[in-house]
């Protein structure tokens, strides 16, 4: 029997593998279609102190091997993520860890947001979204900065009942700065990488494709750049990272892993497979086998040996 | 219920240059589909990422198969216009609302209203109307003459009056000026109006018949997930455009005047 429990802050999984902020809602959709208790936690969408209604359309254009995305942050807002998200995942999957994604406009908006969610008694760690690059104000402007993103996560760690889990962005020139800071205002870990920014034009009319103009690349195409930013973080840090980008199968879950990631969000491959996440989980022990490995920790062992 | 289907492609032929029909085999057809209703589909390719949405054209439950009817617009519809037959897809299914069609009695009116690769979902519509002895009239739009397609399938179901934006068969000009000069009594006269097509025949559909009772539009967006997770394909709402509908999931049939095109 593989072991695949694992246990950070906050966090004690039955598996390390959860759909990422975004690309999963509140999971309302996809409990239509398969039981979410398969899931080790759910990083739920988003959650701004006002509704945001998000971007003009279109919000979305394929890439190879990849996709742009501006949605732009659209949810409901805490008020409701409250009173009925939340709710809704506690009656129906009480025993699910929920990581809620907080982002805003400014320091007293995450502060706000943060101190709220963190009291849902479902909400087990906040992933504090300082890396999004669709919104015009907060998203990545917190996030590019050490002393601005170290500023911010002191902040809500001061309001927050639960750890934080800080997603940073692949948008900089150097990603371990950000990293040391945000370790030293008290991050409980790490999240990454958020999408990186790109643009794709319609040769017809000569106009971005995304209304947005810009947007978010993720998918496949991305994957090389996590697993090389979560190698770099992994190198100055000790802190649990929660590795993203492109994972579409085990083998690409565990390469994460062998770069330094403690678990591992799936985001993209949801929308090209609604069952991307669960086939995942149940391919896992399988893959490890290929190694010789009946748990994930003996896994981290050999993480080692690829830092030398 | 299941969402996800393995289907076979049985049969693939360019009826006209650009514009594909694709005959897919398998167990979706145990479902109930209604017109309107769409299928999305993951391009047997892994640099094609995110599913293609298409409507259902036919459903043959007898022989387990649905027909799409595409035009091949990018890398991604291009490639599935290569696959062989026997190639499997993946298919999600049917996703959406249909269209609403429980009020009509025998003998009542429908006006069916279409431009371009709007048209394929309205032909299972009218073969299911024309079942249950609706009366079928059908108004399509086309660039021109070399465009159309699906023309005889439509006839036999009901007639059907042409608009091309060049004149080189039927009316000359747009959609909503074929409705404004032969259709002038169209929201009295028929009991519901079905529309799918591009932005502009939508706009047209949606003003003209506004305060029809039985008058509904389906929407086209760039979607993701399609099945309402992702928040790509969102619509405002007329009423209060503060509250934003996601096609997918919500439409992508629509009242007209419910949602901001």
């Amino acid at each position: 029997m593989t072991d695949l429990t694992i246990s950070l802050p906050g966090l004690d999984l039955k598996n390390p593998i959860m759909p990422a902020s975004g690309c999963f809602g509140f999971g309302q959709e996809y409990a239509r279609h398969y039981d979410l208790n398969k899931l080790g936690a759910i990083i739920i969408k988003a959650a701004t102190k006002e509704p945001r209604l998000g971007n003009a359309t279109p919000r979305v254009a394929e890439t190879p091997s990849g996709m742009l995305n501006a949605i732009g942050l659209q949810n409901p807002g805490i008020e409701v993520i409250m009173n009925e998200r939340l709710p809704w995942l506690a009656t129906n999957y009480p025993d699910l860890p929920v990581i809620a994604n907080v982002a805003g406009n400014t320091e007293a908006d995450y502060v706000a947001v943060c101190q709220q969610i963190s009291q849902a008694p479902n909400v087990h760690a906040i992933e504090l979204n300082i890396s999004c690059p669709n919104v015009a104000h907060g998203g990545l402007e917190f996030g590019t900065s050490p002393e601005i993103a170290a500023k911010l996560t002191k902040a809500c760690v001061a309001v927050s009942q639960v750890p934080i889990y800080v997603k940073l962005s692949p948008n900089v020139t150097d990603i371990r700065p950000i990293a040391l800071a945000v370790e030293a205002a008290g991050a409980a870990g790490f999240s990454l990488i958020n999408t990186l920014v790109g643009m794709r034009i319609n040769p017809k009319t000569r106009q971005p494709i995304l209304a947005n103009q810009t947007g978010g690349l993720s998918g496949p195409a991305i994957k090389p750049i996590a697993i090389r930013l979560i190698h770099q973080v992994r190198s100055i840090s000790q802190l649990p990272i929660i590795g993203m980008g492109g994972v579409t199968t085990a083998a690409d879950a565990l390469e994460l892993m062998a770069a330094g990631a403690n678990a591992v969000a799936v985001g993209t491959a949801n929308f090209s497979d609604p069952f991307a996440c669960p086939k995942l989980i149940a391919a896992l022990p399988e893959e490890l086998a290929k190694y010789q490995l009946s748990d994930l920790s003996s896994f981290d062992l050999r993480r080692d040996l690829i830092h030398d | 219920m299941s969402l996800e289907y393995l289907l076979t492609i049985t049969k693939q032929t360019e009826i006209i240059p650009g514009i594909y029909e694709l005959c897919l085999y398998g167990d979706i057809t145990q479902q109930p589909i209604k017109p309107g209703q769409f299928v999305d589909i993951k391009i047997p390719d892994d640099a094609h990422l995110l599913r293609r949405p298409f409507g259902i054209a036919h459903v043959d439950r007898q022989n387990k198969t649905i027909t799409l009817l595409y035009r091949v617009v990018g890398k991604g519809t291009a490639y599935l216009s290569r696959c062989p037959l026997k190639t499997e897809l993946s298919v999600l299914g049917p996703l959406g609302n249909g269209y609403p069609s429980d009020h009509l009695m025998p003998g009542q009116n429908a006006l069916i209203i279409g431009g371009g690769t709007g048209i394929p979902p309205l032909y299972e519509l009218s073969r299911q109307l024309v079942a249950k002895n609706i009366n079928v009239h059908h108004v399509f739009g086309f660039a021109n003459q070399a465009a159309i397609f699906y023309e005889a399938p439509f006839r036999a179901l009901g007639p059907v009056s042409y608009a091309t934006n060049d004149g080189s068969y039927g009316y000359h000009g747009h959609v909503g000026l074929l409705l404004d000069a032969q259709f002038a009594d169209a929201v009295s006269h028929y009991d519901a109006v079905y529309a799918c097509g591009p932005k502009g025949l939508l706009m047209a559909v949606d003003s003209r018949f506004s305060k029809h009772p039985h008058a509904y539009i389906s929407l086209e967006e760039r979607m993701a997930c399609g099945i309402g997770a992702c928040y790509a394909c969102v619509t405002k709402l007329r009423r209060n455009p503060d509250i934003q509908l996601k096609i997918c999931d919500d439409g992508p049939v629509f009242k007209t005047n419910e949602v901001l095109i």
